[in-house]
């Protein structure tokens, strides 16, 4: 496990920023992946006081504070009315209520973890990361950006007219993903966001309009192809590349065709 | 089949320490020590052969808190063996407690005595190793002659000879057969010849590995150790230090579970060790990644099977050859790989005309196999079981009519099983019983689902045996209290599995009053009657015996001190309802009064001991059905029902029996689906957490349902056999043969991931 | 450092390393029911309520449970003595090394959900590993112990 030599409750995102310019100091977020290394931490920085725990719902968006736990996000009405239950299901199979009651989204979504369900899903939306510095920044971006010194003070989703779709391939169900499919169709344009490729999540919109004429088992082919083209997989002890391929095609054929069914209801 | 009111057994009692546990207090190995301990950490090995050219221990033994660093150069040089069985122990030496030769990744280089975990955690990280690497067997395909040896050393011990060389890379061989079977086989309209493969899976135990020892005010050593073997252990740790054994007592409290795992000695060593060298108490705890990498596994078997048959799908011949992985060390190698053939072969003793039988066990640069519920039998049972399955498809036979055409049956001789006769078998109930309760000829034709899901079943069936034949010795002492209620103590180890109640049923049973006046004490070396230990599908069969021999010889006490308080002569003493009675009089004495009066002018101790071994090891059986719902897309599979109706006699404690079953077939359902072990280049697992070695959870294992099919077994406690590891056995070739049904490939390795069912295509 | 907490009701301070783990404290401080069974946050046996809701004490360090209410089995032994009795009756107990984390988690469950469907049961305890009883008798008990109320 990992050591630490002092622990300090930030009394504001100054401090806390302050305290994260040292390079043996971390920001602890959840706890559950840090606590596994085996390096040693000066100051364990904990958001805990600051109040970034709540969701907030206006006609715009939702503020999510970073230390919202995945147990939050799993079963916050306005989000997952929104979202068409996705959110849920992008962290209903992680571990297990009392993991989810630690997990942070802060923490999650700063990890930037390849098998990361939460990165994949809010990529779907129009999701921002609020830095302390940085300010907001398009999460999509800050998912291919390189580790620094910043800290995640909240998630901005900005609502659209949008629907979304989540879907994983587990191989046994609180086990992290073999691939992970978050869909989302905002504003009548079409996104695949593929996670535990098995590397970070990866987004494929439909620039080539395959979905332009409606969605049917043809089109819904069709894209999942495309998706699958476009998304370089790899392989781990979970599952080849090769299956990994195989995997976005049918979660992505299926998640398409369930979400016109959606329009039906 | 006898069929009698009883008043303890065949009941579900509680276990007797159900509310303890569920209530969470102290009584596991960690809970109940002092918290002076010193703690105990293992340094291992990166690489799976490598030798130790230095080691430099002086930066660590510095670090504040660390009392002693010891390397090969401080332990004994005798050889001895970790595996719990029973003297002269069939597991060669090859085992020394640290060895300069190390010989997988995970093998001990240095123990460290500490104050506090995290002094010893740091002297760890300063300990420097020189290692002069050599090339590893890694595969245990290429281990038998390679050149290469995993045991080179000249005082490698055979204790018993199992046709084990270490100049060959070879733990134990044999071959066995009954009746031509290479000229029946050529008689055959049909030969299939099929190799499977299983792999080491963990017992992953909820309670790791774990022991503390002291030195106790005899100045002995004092083990209290999480263990199902507490004689054993005794045994090995002598022999590890080269202490007498009667300086030795080791005990165990509560056991978080075992499986088998603890029938090896994986953790006593070392803190026993520490103790004997600074005179301290110590204590180990594994980390789960220990207990993944440097555990006692199930070993890797490859088994081939030739199955000769005719077109009406008579089985005719059997040749099976395992070639089985016992590791960096021999233990349980010599006598797991037996069971694959002689727990398998025997169920289609009602057709069989020959069999062979023949098998290799070989030692490799892995992690040293141990004993996990099965034995063998699993592997074994998952060869045997697919293959029949598949002659039932490729005849287009249904594969429960085929099983019927061929299994053994009542009063049957077994020449697969040492010649034993069957006297107690309700297999072909099992099958007909389970058929109806699943519904089998709903559940088993191809359903398609639409979208990709199909749904269909397979079956499987399975025994095991109640014992080691003429080896295993099961005790127990039964004492009358003073308050007329008795004292049962045992040195079977009760590992969650309610053998102290189940015990205590029996007790009551024959002495006549509840299951809440006897009190259950075990196991410790220095009180318990000897007891080889709870494995084997030993505990309730041959100790169930053995309390069943004390019950009679207490009563007999009994009679005898009631005679003295009413004076009159023994045999007009009769023992019934709990009552000593004079016969054709009233008069009668109570239980009470005979224990008072055992402790007042008395010469008759008002207890017995009894020991009881067999010379048959009575087989229990089962039959699996699972339906399952697969993804022919995706490759997942749901397990959506398994049911199973098993023999085990008469269950002593049917609600017992019933959480055997289950918690079995849901390990079977793991290694069958989830949980894999993939080696790395070193020959360590990858799973080597709970993050990657994923055992079902409640979400994975579908819904159970488990019956009963009793039979009579002459020779067990009330006609009991056994239920431990027969559970365990049909999960693999039921889920094989349904996948087989959804896609139309045999998978012939386990686990089955979604990916290899997503991407085969039909042979 | 320094820290206090409510431990199964009771104010506690004490003088802790900044990476002490919630669960090391708690056996510290006799609460012997919280078991470890993993180190990666796995297994659900070292669950204990903190502020009410389920959570795994080797992911919490002491120093931010400081100021939080924290309850083990030993404070609880009241609440869960309501149905373990009806887990006993399945001999679903076995082993007993994961009831703790198991019990915990019930708990945690029916305050929230006080009549859970069998799916609503095994999502919640999802977390919760058990080796020995294949769950199937944790569930049977359950379930009892939730028609036993229905039936008063």
């Amino acid at each position: 496990m990992v050591t630490i030599q002092k622990y300090v409750r930030a009394q504001s995102l100054e401090e806390a920023y302050t305290l994260n310019q040292t390079k043996a100091n971390r920001i602890i977020g959840g706890m559950l992946w840090l606590k596994m290394g085996s390096g040693n931490i000066n100051t364990a920085i904990d958001l805990c006081d600051l109040g970034l725990n709540t969701i907030e719902e206006n006609d715009e968006q939702f503020s999510i504070g970073a230390s919202v736990t995945l147990r939050q996000l799993e079963l916050h009405p306005g989000l997952n009315s929104y979202t068409n239950n996705a959110v849920c299901n992008a962290v209903k199979d992680i571990v297990g209520v009392q993991f989810r009651n630690l997990a942070t989204i802060g923490g999650s979504i700063w990890g930037r973890y390849g098998f990361s369900d939460v990165l994949t899903c809010f990529m779907a939306m129009d999701s921002y990361v609020e830095l302390y510095k940085a300010g907001l920044i398009p999460l999509k971006e800050f998912a291919y950006l390189k580790y620094d010194n910043d800290l995640i003070v909240r998630i901005i989703v900005k609502k659209a007219h949008a629907k979304f779709h989540y879907s994983s391939m587990r191989a046994q169900r609180t086990d992290f993903p073999i691939i992970a499919c978050a869909l989302s169709c905002i504003d009548g344009k079409y996104t695949a966001v593929i996670g535990a490729r098995p590397h970070r999540a990866r987004y494929v919109s439909d620039n080539e309009n395959i979905l332009k004429d409606g969605i049917d088992d043809a089109s819904a082919d069709a894209f999942a192809k495309y998706v699958a083209d476009n998304i370089k997989t790899g392989s781990n002890s979970r599952g080849s590349a090769e299956y990994r391929t195989h995997l976005i095609k049918v979660l992505t054929q299926r998640g398409i065709l369930s979400m016109k069914e959606g329009d039906n209801k | 089949m006898e069929h009698k009111e009883y008043k303890a057994i065949n009941k579900s009692v509680r276990k007797k320490d159900a509310m303890q546990l569920l209530l969470g207090k102290p009584v596991y190995t960690e809970d109940i020590v002092p918290d002076n301990a010193l703690v105990v950490k293992l340094l291992r090995s990166p690489h799976p052969n490598a030798i130790v050219t230095t080691i430099d221990t002086k930066t660590a033994k510095l670090v504040p808190g660390v009392v002693d660093v010891y390397t090969w150069e401080d332990v004994p040089t005798e050889r001895f063996t970790n595996a719990g069985q029973t003297y002269p122990e069939p597991s060669p030496y090859d085992r020394l407690i640290i060895d300069r030769h190390v010989r997988f990744a995970g093998d001990v280089v240095a123990i460290i005595a500490a104050e506090n975990e995290k002094a010893a955690l740091k002297a760890m990280k300063l300990i420097k190793v020189e290692y002069e690497k050599l090339t590893p067997v890694l595969d245990f395909r290429t281990a038998k002659d390679n050149p290469i040896l995993v045991h080179p050393e000249d005082n490698w011990i055979p204790t018993v000879d199992v046709g084990g060389s270490n100049k060959r890379n070879l733990v134990a061989s044999d071959t066995n057969s009954h009746g031509d079977v290479d000229a029946v086989m050529a008689d055959c309209d049909i030969v299939l010849d099929r190799t499977y493969h299983t792999k080491a899976y963990n017992q992953a135990m909820m309670e790791t590995f774990r022991t503390y020892t002291s030195m106790d005010r005899y100045g002995r050593l004092h083990v209290i150790s999480s263990t199902q073997i507490v004689f054993h252990v005794r045994r090995i740790l002598s022999h590890a230090l080269g202490i007498p054994k009667n300086k030795i007592r080791v005990e165990k409290p509560r056991i978080g579970g075992g499986f088998g795992a603890k029938q090896s000695s994986v953790s006593e060593v070392y803190p026993a060790f520490v103790t004997m060298k600074t005179g301290r108490p110590a204590m180990i705890i594994f980390t789960r990644e220990e207990s993944q990498i440097a555990g006692s596994p199930r070993h890797e078997m490859q088994v081939r099977v030739k199955l000769g048959a005719n077109k009406d799908g008579k089985i005719r011949a059997l040749d099976l050859y395992t070639l089985s992985n016992s590791g960096a060390y021999g233990e349980h190698g010599p006598t797991t790989v037996g069971l694959s053939g002689h727990k398998s072969i025997p169920m289609y003793t009602g057709s069989l005309e020959a069999y062979r039988f023949d098998y290799d066990v070989v030692y490799t640069n892995t992690m040293a196999a141990g004993a996990y519920r099965g034995y063998g039998a699993t592997q074994g049972i998952f060869a045997l079981e697919t293959t029949v399955n598949e002659l039932a498809e490729m005849l287009n036979i249904d594969p429960t009519v085929l099983r019927d055409k061929n299994m053994l049956k009542e009063g049957m001789q077994m020449p697969a099983y040492y010649n034993e006769i069957l006297s107690a078998c309700a297999l072909d109930r099992c099958l007909e019983h389970c058929k109806k309760m699943f519904n089998w000829d709903e559940k088993y034709p191809i359903r398609d689902m639409g979208g990709g899901k199909v749904r269909t079943a397979g079956v499987a069936m399975a025994m095991q045996g109640s014992g080691i034949s003429n080896v295993d010795v099961g005790s127990a002492t039964v004492k009358l209290n003073e308050d007329g209620e008795y004292t049962l103590l045992i040195g079977a180890a009760d590992m969650g599995t309610g053998c102290d109640t189940i015990l205590a049923q029996m007790v009551a049973e024959y002495m006549d009053c509840s299951v809440d006046k006897v009190s259950v004490f075990g196991a410790d070396t220095d009180a318990s009657p000897y007891d080889s230990g709870s494995y084997a599908s030993s505990t309730t069969y041959i100790t169930g015996k053995a309390v069943e021999k004390a019950c009679s010889d207490l009563k007999k006490t009994m009679c005898s001190i009631a005679s003295d308080i009413l004076g009159c002569s023994e045999d007009e003493i009769v023992f019934e309802n709990g009552l000593l009675r004079q016969i054709n009089s009233d008069k009668t004495v109570t239980t009470k009064e005979i224990g008072c009066k055992a402790q007042v002018n008395n010469t008759k101790a008002a207890e017995a001991s009894a020991s009881h071994s067999s010379s048959v090891s009575p087989p229990p059986f089962m039959v699996g059905m699972v339906e399952i719902e697969l993804d022919k897309l995706t490759g997942e599979v749901t397990v959506l029902d398994y049911m199973s109706v098993v023999d085990c006699g008469i269950p002593i404690n049917p609600a017992l029996a019933r959480i055997q079953a289950e918690g079995g077939i849901v390990q079977g359902i793991g290694h069958t689906l989830y949980e894999n072990i993939q080696n790395d280049k070193n020959g360590r697992p990858i799973e080597n957490s709970f993050m990657q070695y994923k055992l079902p959870t409640r979400l994975d294992m579908g819904k159970l349902k488990v019956e009963f099919e009793n039979s009579y077994e002459p020779t067990g406690p009330f006609g009991a056999k056994s239920i431990g590891e027969i559970v365990i056995n049909t999960p693999a070739p039921a889920l094989t043969h349904a996948i087989y049904r959804a896609t139309g490939v045999w998978h012939r390795e386990i686990p089955i991931t979604p990916e290899q069912i997503a991407m085969s295509k039909p042979e | 450092m320094d820290i206090q907490l409510t431990l199964n009701g009771k104010k506690i301070t004490d003088n802790i390393d900044a990476d002490m783990l919630l669960i090391d404290f708690l056996r510290k401080h006799g609460c012997l029911s919280v078991k470890r069974g993993c180190e990666t946050a796995n297994c659900g046996l070292c669950t204990v309520l903190m502020d009410d809701k389920p959570i795994l004490s080797c992911s919490m360090l002491v120093a931010r449970a400081s100021g939080h209410n924290i309850k083990t089995l030993e404070g609880l032994q009241e609440e869960a003595s309501e149905f373990v009795g009806f887990i006993a009756d399945q001999g679903a107990d076995q082993c007993g090394f994961c009831n703790p984390g198991f019990v915990m988690n019930t708990i945690a469950l029916l305050r929230e959900n006080p009549d859970p469907t069998d799916d609503e049961i095994r999502a919640f305890l999802a977390g919760n590993l058990c080796r020995c009883s294949g769950y199937e008798g944790q569930l049977r008990g359950i379930r009892a112990f939730l028609d036993s109320k229905k039936n008063i």
